[in-house]
């Protein structure tokens, strides 16, 4: 009896080994974790035998797992400096997968239409410079908008973040000041303001304190029904955030892609384009020493970039325009 | 009758200690060293790991201000003078309170009433900081931005302290969180230390003619001086290291103000915050050098505590 027992257990244990045959891990940016993970789940749904296992942790620390080899690939809001490609061991290909917009959100009584914020008047809003909700430049932006005599409250992340280099890669676009006195980077020294914590800490922060600003990311605001302005792009219109004006920004980048993908999409041309706009990528390694895993990966891409565009609207992600998508697909032949 | 146990020697005293004895005196020997190994290797990984900014940077970066992970040059001024402004607020709050409320729940209160209070007090203790940090930023942060700061500035405002726009977030609030979480070590240690005075030494007190007051506030408690500082210090190490509760309200401003109603920035919360996206070389090891620092704050301020009782005690008092 007892000898029976064994066996079964036995045969039951080689049966599930054979099963669980892909086990995949990835990890880095926090802000297309929702996506990613749905994506994820889905898949595995439908290939039961392949499990991606993702862990939103931060572009940097994914970058880091990338680099240390614990992670079979990457995701990050930056594309990865050239120190940081040659610190691999492999060299990774950028994959953009969803695209994310920030947007300047506020809460000022009295105020309940939406606001319209020039590149440099944002820039030096955050620089200081303009300190009051009533300032000419704003009034510029806002004819006919009685703009209250109130302090402007500046609000920027605490935690570095993807987040934070879009919002700083715009503002170096549009103004040299901000160029020089700051830069660009996921977490910079910021002149003024109170410091939030993540997408939350930021819109909370906002929500609580009247006549102040901060920047959090597009779905943010849609889920949380939040205010926020438009911003002018660099074709002169005052434009909302919004799917399609996210997917204008990318379509007008593309002609201009490098091959490696490595682009930041901010103030980018065409008149519907939405300035503070960004690819986000997956970070895949050329070479993948696994064979079943290499295919596992190429046919995950294949997917992604099919159907799996398909589901981004649901969660208030823009999908890639078709000229991205059809680069990709050609470089999903790149991974051995 | 003979019994069948072992005969010992005539001269019936042990003059070996029994194995039992020996192996329990190595046992814990082993767990008193072991603790004393992780804290020297704590030191250590703190040593080794801050090496490329102590390197570039050398003293300055004790009293540098700048915090620009863009051109990599890192100062821990603002984030010590944080840390300790934050929790010199929080000790000036809840000492006394703290210590006045031990003494009526040891001195005055009924026994049932006194254990039913230390019992909840001593929950508050196991509260989890985060929640203490919601609860700061959904209620405390609105209630001093509209009522609190505003108040202090009418009142005080001639005073550096209290000058400047009320945020809601910035030292203060920080500083009064900070004290809602050390009230219950201070409250729950000190009553201790005040119920364990001998009865003694009150009725001796009281049989000289004392008032109720006088006996306590003169006898009991400093003859309970040692577990009271002990708590105090107690509470000061949670509210240096404090992280999520202070990050929500502080404002996380990494500049230096003289006004209490600006945000700042603490050691702990800098670390939390920028730790997990802190890329390259020098960036991480800046943030371990700021823990290198906390954790040298924190021995400085535990030798001066030490100092302290040393110099208090041995001013003629008969007691230990």
């Amino acid at each position: 009896m007892r000898r029976s027992v064994f066996a079964l257990a036995v045969c039951a244990a080689a049966s599930v080994s054979v099963a669980t045959a892909q086990q995949i891990t990835a990890a880095g940016a926090t802000f297309p974790a929702p996506i990613y993970q749905k994506w994820f789940n889905d898949y595995h749904n439908m290939h039961g035998d392949v499990q991606i296992n993702y862990q939103s942790i931060g572009s940097g620390a994914g970058i880091q797992q990338l680099t240390a080899g614990t992670v079979d690939f990457g995701a990050s809001d930056m594309p990865m400096t050239d120190q940081q490609i040659a610190g691999l061991k492999v060299h990774p290909l950028h994959f953009p997968t969803v695209l994310g917009a920030v947007v300047p959100t506020y809460n000022i009584p009295g105020i309940t239409g939406d606001l319209k914020f020039g590149g440099e008047t944002l820039a030096d809003i955050y620089l200081g410079k303009i300190k009051k909700w009533n300032d000419p430049a704003l009034m510029k932006d806002n004819p006919g908008v009685k703009l209250p005599d109130d302090d402007i409250v500046v609000v920027h992340r605490g935690d570095a973040s993807g987040t934070t280099f879009i919002w700083t890669d715009f503002l170096s676009k549009v103004s040299p000041e901000w160029k020089s006195k700051v830069g660009a980077n996921s977490a910079v020294s910021w002149p003024v303001g109170l410091g939030g914590k993540g997408n939350e800490g930021v819109s909370g922060t906002v929500k609580q304190t009247p006549g102040s600003i901060g920047y959090v990311e597009l779905f943010y605001v849609i889920r949380n029904k939040m205010p926020y302005g438009s911003v002018k792009n660099s074709a002169g219109t005052y434009v909302k955030a919004s799917l399609e004006s996210v997917t204008a920004a990318a379509a007008g980048a593309a002609k201009a892609m490098p091959a490696d993908f490595r682009v930041s999409i901010t103030n980018a041309p065409g008149k519907n384009a939405y300035p503070i706009s960004s690819f986000t990528w997956m970070l895949i390694p050329s070479k993948v020493a696994d064979a079943n895993k290499e295919k596992t990966i190429k046919a995950f891409l294949q997917w992604m970039l099919t159907d799996g565009q398909k589901m981004t609207e649901a969660l208030d992600y823009a999908q890639l325009p078709k000229e991205v998508v059809a680069k990709e697909t050609k470089q999903i032949a790149q991974i051995q | 009758m003979a019994t069948k146990a072992a005969v010992l020697p005539a001269t019936a005293v042990r003059r070996t200690t029994p194995t039992g004895d020996i192996f329990a005196r190595w046992v814990v020997l082993f767990f008193a060293a072991l603790v004393l190994l992780i804290t020297v290797l704590l030191a250590f990984e703190l040593w080794v790991g801050s090496e490329p900014t102590r390197h570039r940077l050398g003293w300055s970066f004790l009293t540098s201000s700048a915090w620009d992970p863009v051109s990599l040059k890192f100062g821990a001024w603002p984030f010590i003078y944080g840390t300790v402004v934050t929790s010199v607020l929080a000790l000036l709050i809840s000492v006394p309170l703290g210590l006045g409320a031990a003494i009526f729940l040891a001195e005055l209160a009924p026994a049932s009433i006194s254990s039913a209070l230390t019992f909840l007090i001593e929950l508050l203790a196991a509260i989890p900081s985060v929640i203490f940090g919601l609860l700061a930023i959904f209620t405390l942060v609105p209630l001093m931005r509209s009522y609190g700061e505003p108040f202090l500035k009418k009142t005080l405002g001639f005073l550096p302290f209290f000058q400047g726009p009320a945020f809601g977030f910035g030292y203060l609030t920080a500083g009064l969180i900070l004290a809602v979480m050390t009230f219950p070590f201070i409250i729950s240690v000190s009553r201790e230390s005040l119920l364990a005075v001998p009865r003694d030494q009150r009725e001796a007190a009281l049989a000289l003619g004392a008032t109720r007051w006088e006996m306590t506030w003169q006898v009991v408690v400093p003859y309970a001086r040692l577990g009271i500082v002990g708590s105090i210090f107690l509470g000061l190490a949670r509210a240096l290291g404090e992280t999520m509760a202070v990050t929500m309200v502080i404002g996380n401003d990494p500049a230096v103000h003289a006004s209490l109603l600006a945000p700042g920035y603490s050691i702990a919360a800098v670390i939390a915050n920028e730790f997990t996206e802190a890329t390259g070389d020098v960036y991480p090891a800046a943030l371990v050098e700021l823990g290198l620092v906390l954790f040298c704050l924190t021995i400085i301020i535990n030798a001066l505590a030490r100092l302290m009782i040393i110099a208090t005690t041995s001013k003629g008092s008969k007691r230990p």
